[in-house]
């Protein structure tokens, strides 16, 4: 069968609009896995929750980048919260109690929303309404707009881990906790930091992805699966893997929703994660540590 | 205060000086359920070095780690400058001039030299004129650290991984260094090298409790030693009036 060239084109747009809003999902999900190596199943949940305080927002002030704004800081500090209560005190246990206290809070979190906002999906309309013409097609600008508010988030994320004190520490205390509080390094409020950081990163991407997909209390599901499977692939604690790994997944989905539908399109990201565990488990884009 | 005026006031041979910077007064600890440190006792006066000897095992990186908080102790006391410390979160106790410098140098790997060095400081209360200092400073003591500043830490050499752990806690403005084990697996140029550190560091009124299999060094950095045995101090002496064939030293240390 012959594709032609611009639905190729039309096609490795969108897989990396797509890989962006996966990226910055997935980053916060591998930042928390790196620094206190616990895999967070209520992150899905966080994003569900900034979309909804984005709907609130919304509907009070009318202005969606203040409803994007105010989802990231509120479900930060809800984020770091969370962290406080239910996940410090059972740092250094046994793996298996922060899988189940994160597992519960998802629950928890989902039948809250479900309970609050109700099972009809809510709307947020696109912020940027203009279309241009993209070969045949009309692309909405928005689309355009979240892939680069998504590439800005998550380069200033990484020049913020790059340049300052926090960068350091965050670092330091990623590579070895127990020596970085020996060099005075505050860890407790570092961790409770990334927790916030990687919670509003989720909650940003729930706003800004809202207006594709509506808004209801089971949207983190679908984002927190394709996000564990790119953070499996990109190597568990690397964001710049993770970052790699969400846009090549999205775009093998793109490119092979040209030949089947677009939920058999999802079979490709499964077959990405089962040929990485099988041929390199660490991950595609993590240089072996030493 | 020579050692023999010491032993008559105290009948024990010299506690430091004035009034000691670090007081340890029998602390225990236990990991999990197995006792290591059962009573550990020690003092260390302001720019005094102490030598710290034991056979494998014994407890002397255990010590050191109470000191520093990462293990805290079940009972017994850490005193530092009249304060106890001994409960106190780890970067409570680096923020309050302990700086620690463990068996393993532990630097960060994936972190460049100055960015390791960056991790002692940034923190509150160094700004930049004093953050130029003191990196010159540390600098001028280990020359190889400049030139690689931009270089991985994990890329180092051994002996220059141990430069930049010792280099790292030197910028907390520490006034003691626990060093532990610090020429383990070195080159001799470079055990030179480590010896001369604990001499610049003393000279310069920083404390150092050293943690050493290197009889030798210890015995000529040190001005006293304390012997551990089964998570005690068993001895404690003048490290002047001992020799590396001592009967003492084969006693706790079996060479």
């Amino acid at each position: 069968m012959e594709i032609p060239l611009d639905q190729i084109l039309i096609q490795t747009i969108n897989g990396i609009v797509t890989g962006l809003i996966l990226a910055l999902v997935a980053s916060g999900l591998t930042l928390i896995f790196g620094i206190m190596e616990v895999v967070n199943f209520a992150h899905g949940e966080l994003l569900m929750l900034g979309a909804y305080v984005g709907v609130v927002t919304l509907s009070l002030t009318g202005d969606f980048w203040l409803a994007l704004i105010s989802a990231t800081v509120l479900i930060a500090i809800f984020g770091a919260l969370m962290y406080l209560v239910t996940l410090r005190p059972l740092i250094g246990r046994d793996p298996l109690t922060t899988i189940l206290a994160t597992f519960g809070l998802s629950l928890v979190l989902q039948n809250y929303a479900l309970w609050q906002f109700g099972a009809v999906s809510r709307k947020i309309p696109e912020p940027i309404v203009g279309h241009f013409n993209l070969f045949h097609l009309d692309y909405p600008w928005y689309r355009v707009a979240v892939a680069l508010l998504s590439a800005a988030i998550i380069g200033g994320f990484w020049l913020f881990l790059k340049r300052g004190t926090w960068g350091i520490w965050i670092r330091a205390t990623t590579q070895d906790r127990v020596m970085a509080q020996a060099m005075g390094i505050p860890v407790p409020w570092v961790l409770a930091g990334v927790f916030a950081i990687g919670s509003g990163m989720a909650a940003a991407s729930g706003v800004l992805f809202a207006p594709f997909g509506g808004v209801d209390s089971t949207m983190g599901l679908n984002w927190i699966l394709r996000a564990f499977i790119v953070v499996v692939v990109g190597g568990m604690g690397s964001l710049a893997g993770s970052v790699l790994a969400a846009i090549l997944i999205s775009l093998l989905e793109a490119y092979a929703s040209l030949w089947v539908s677009p939920a058999q399109a999802v079979i490709v990201s499964f077959v990405v994660l089962i040929l990485t565990l099988l041929v390199r488990p660490t991950g595609l884009f993590v240089a072996t540590p030493k | 205060m020579s050692a023999r005026a010491a032993m008559a006031e105290g009948g024990a041979p010299a506690q430091a000086r004035t009034e000691p910077l670090l007081a340890v007064a029998g602390i225990h600890t236990y990991y999990g359920k197995s006792h290591i440190l059962h009573g550990v006792s020690l003092e260390v006066g302001r720019g005094e070095v102490v030598g710290l000897l034991g056979r494998n095992g014994v407890g002397k990186s255990t010590t050191l780690k109470a000191i520093a908080g990462l293990v805290h102790p079940s009972a017994g006391e850490v005193v530092f400058e009249g304060r106890s410390i001994g409960r106190l979160a780890s970067h409570r106790v680096a923020r309050l001039g302990i700086g620690y410098v463990p068996e393993d140098r532990r630097i960060f790997p994936l972190l460049s030299v100055l960015e390791n060095l960056r991790t002692g400081l940034d923190r509150h209360g160094v700004d930049k004129a004093k953050r130029s200092r003191l990196l010159d400073k540390v600098y001028s003591y280990f020359p190889i650290l400049a030139e690689r500043r931009n270089q991985r830490g994990g890329t180092l050499s051994g002996g220059e991984q141990q430069m930049l752990a010792i280099a790292r806690a030197m910028t907390l403005e520490p006034k003691i260094v626990l060093l532990d084990e610090p020429t383990e697996g070195l080159m001799p140029r470079m055990v030179s090298q480590i010896a001369e550190i604990v001499g610049a560091l003393r000279d310069e009124g920083v404390a150092v409790l050293l943690v050493e299999q290197n009889v030798p060094l210890t015995l000529a950095a040190s001005r006293r030693v304390y012997f551990i045995e089964k998570g005690e101090v068993r001895h404690h002496a003048m490290a002047a009036e001992l020799q590396v064939n001592d009967p003492v030293i084969h006693q706790y240390l079996g060479v």
